[in-house]
């Protein structure tokens, strides 16, 4: 769940940006959108505890991140939020279970190869766990940077463009993706997007358990 | 997945770049270790060899080449004194004892000494084989040389003229081994002794024209040098002068030349210390140059790193691993090139069988090597990993 009042955020030499309140239960999906600028970035960086808001409160995960410092906050973000970064950026130095693990290394815990063998399995993409980035294709390697944002079980998952680039059928089938992750792990699923295709790509109603909430961000400066 | 493996598998994602980052580093280091393998094994050998002895009368020429001659081993001696005079230093009141050293010849590059019992006893050797001679012609050989020789109890053996392999052969004086010496450390270690009288006869043997002529060779016997202990340190004021004013030889303190040599060794050695800095220094540089452009590079994927979880000082570990793994591998290199270049020196100098400097050893001071690599690598990843500490990522976020 994610729960907001009030926030805004004030750029050291920048722009105050405030944000309209939502309210966003467990295993929903929240389409962030708006055009470049407008401070989806930013919205994402607060909801995960990157940056403090300014004013306002925040819940995610059952949590209030005001009350968060700085390493309780990597500590809570490692366990509650799962990551899903327009540019992927996994590491060409390592396999594709390497990445995932580096994910339980930042997280603080150590190495469960079962655990990767399953998600990486649930992905479609376990025979691929030996293979660097490099010889991936973009489909794949969407699947795994997937993989390794639910690895450790988040309550949230953060999609930022996850159709950037991408053509119709390729953008519906990353979609279908995220809904279907999202569902299987019981998250929250938000997704921070300029493409109008993704709103389409997501049922009003989808399965029943999962509520579509959309949510337009406009620049504004108070 | 452990913080180490994670920087080793980031280190050699760009394998020629850590390479070379490894080579230059470890080429400072090199230097490093290869002047104290020097200092170390130079100093510790004239701490060996020259323990107890006072000063070393011999012919008038450099002072400094008597001691490299005749205590050290690694120099010809200037010339040769009467052994009548050297008698007459053991009735000196200020002289302990005095120890005669006759060179000349040598078997396959090792020196054959004229000498007495005194000599092996001034070092505590001790005889792992056999007896000590008690008639000419008998030697008994230092450990090295009777390993290197591969000569046995009962051998035979005829020396040739001069102090290196190459001279001509005495071939009708035939010297028997009738004992080895344990291992003693010092420079007895890498020498053939016999009694001063071996050396008398081989030479009147082989120059001698007739019974005559030996009888006045035998009257005009001389030794090249006495190494002479003093029985008070007030001797020391006074005794060189007398040697040096009052005789036809010289006195030259060993203490004193050897600090000579010191002195003109350092410039050199500075030389090198500087030469060694000004790598280290550029291998800090480029250490830093691969860091910084390290973090520019995966500045998202250290980003994500946060995101995923990672506290910022985590972040900057990796960095300060992967400068650690850079030490560590340049300072095993550095020091196995350092023993390398110390063991090419001992052999190119033909220095190896005068042990002074050889490859191999391992002093204490080297502890220094491990230590100075970890500070360089260390050092030139601070602004790195300070760089990967304030990593934002908002900028990922926002894909710059």
């Amino acid at each position: 769940m994610i729960r907001t009042q009030g926030l805004c955020y004030q750029y050291p030499s920048g722009p105050l940006l405030a944000f309209p309140d939502v309210d966003v239960p467990q295993g929903a999906v929240l389409l962030l959108s708006g055009p470049s600028g407008c401070g989806k970035s930013t919205w994402l960086a607060l909801v995960a505890a990157l940056v403090a808001p300014s004013a306002g409160t925040l819940v995610v995960a059952e949590q209030s991140l005001g009350a968060l410092k700085s390493i309780a906050a990597d500590a809570w973000r490692a366990r509650a939020i799962g990551f899903l970064p327009q540019k992927l950026h996994l590491s060409a130095a390592l396999s594709v279970h390497q990445n995932l693990a580096m994910a339980q290394w930042a997280a603080g815990q150590s190495e469960d190869a079962p655990a990767i063998h399953a998600t990486l399995q649930a992905l479609g993409v376990g025979d691929l766990a030996a293979r660097k980035p490099g010889q991936l294709s973009g489909g794949q390697a969407q699947r795994v940077a997937l993989a390794r944002a639910v690895l450790l079980q988040p309550r949230v998952i953060l999609a930022d463009e996850p159709t950037a680039s991408l053509d119709d059928e390729s953008a519906a089938q990353a979609v279908g993706l995220l809904l279907d992750t999202a569902r299987q792990h019981g998250a929250t699923l938000v997704i921070a997007t300029h493409d109008a295709r993704v709103a389409g790509l997501i049922p009003p109603e989808a399965n029943g358990n999962i509520g579509f909430q959309p949510l337009q961000l406009v620049r504004s400066k108070l | 997945m452990k913080t180490l493996l994670l920087a080793w598998r980031y280190l050699w994602s760009r394998p020629l770049g850590a390479a070379l980052n490894v080579l230059l580093l470890s080429l400072g280091l090199a230097s490093i270790t290869f002047l104290l393998l020097v200092g170390h094994q130079l100093s510790r050998a004239f701490d060996r060899d020259l323990a107890g002895i006072d000063v070393v009368v011999g012919a008038k020429g450099s002072p400094m080449q008597l001691i490299l001659s005749g205590v050290l081993h690694i120099d010809v001696p200037p010339g040769n004194v009467p052994l009548q005079a050297v008698k007459a230093l053991e009735k000196h009141p200020m002289v302990a004892s005095v120890i005669p050293i006759s060179l000349g010849d040598n078997f396959r590059g090792y020196r054959i000494v004229g000498t007495s019992h005194a000599y092996i006893a001034h070092y505590d050797a001790t005889l792992a084989q056999g007896r000590l001679w008690d008639a000419p012609m008998q030697v008994v050989l230092g450990s090295t040389a009777a390993a290197k020789l591969g000569a046995g109890l009962g051998q035979t053996f005829v020396g040739t003229h001069g102090l290196g392999a190459g001279g001509h052969a005495h071939g009708d004086s035939t010297y028997t081994v009738v004992g080895i010496l344990a291992p003693s450390g010092s420079v007895l270690d890498r020498l053939i002794l016999t009694d001063t009288a071996s050396v008398w006869k081989v030479h009147e043997d082989f120059t001698a024209l007739d019974d005559d002529d030996r009888k006045a060779m035998e009257d005009e016997r001389e030794v090249t040098m006495a190494l002479v202990q003093y029985k008070t340190p007030m001797a020391a004021l006074s005794f060189p002068r007398y040697v040096n004013t009052s005789t036809e030889m010289q006195a030259a303190a060993p203490a004193l030349e050897i600090s000579r040599l010191l002195n003109m060794l350092g410039l050199g050695t500075d030389v090198l210390r500087a030469f060694a800095g000004v790598l280290l220094l550029t291998a800090g540089l480029s250490v830093f140059i691969a860091l910084w452009s390290a973090v520019r590079e995966r500045r998202g994927d250290l980003a994500l790193l946060r995101m995923l979880g990672a506290p910022p000082a985590k972040v900057a570990a990796l960095l300060l691993c992967e400068a650690v793994w850079l030490g560590l591998l340049a300072a095993i290199l550095g020091l196995l090139l350092g023993q390398g270049f110390a063991a090419a020196l001992g052999w190119f100098l033909k220095l190896d069988t005068t042990l002074l400097i050889g490859g191999m050893v391992w002093p204490p001071e080297l502890a220094v090597v491990p230590a100075l690599a970890l500070g360089v690598s260390l050092g030139a990843a601070l602004l790195p990993a300070l760089g990967a500490y304030r990593v934002s990522v908002l900028e990922l976020l926002q894909g710059r």
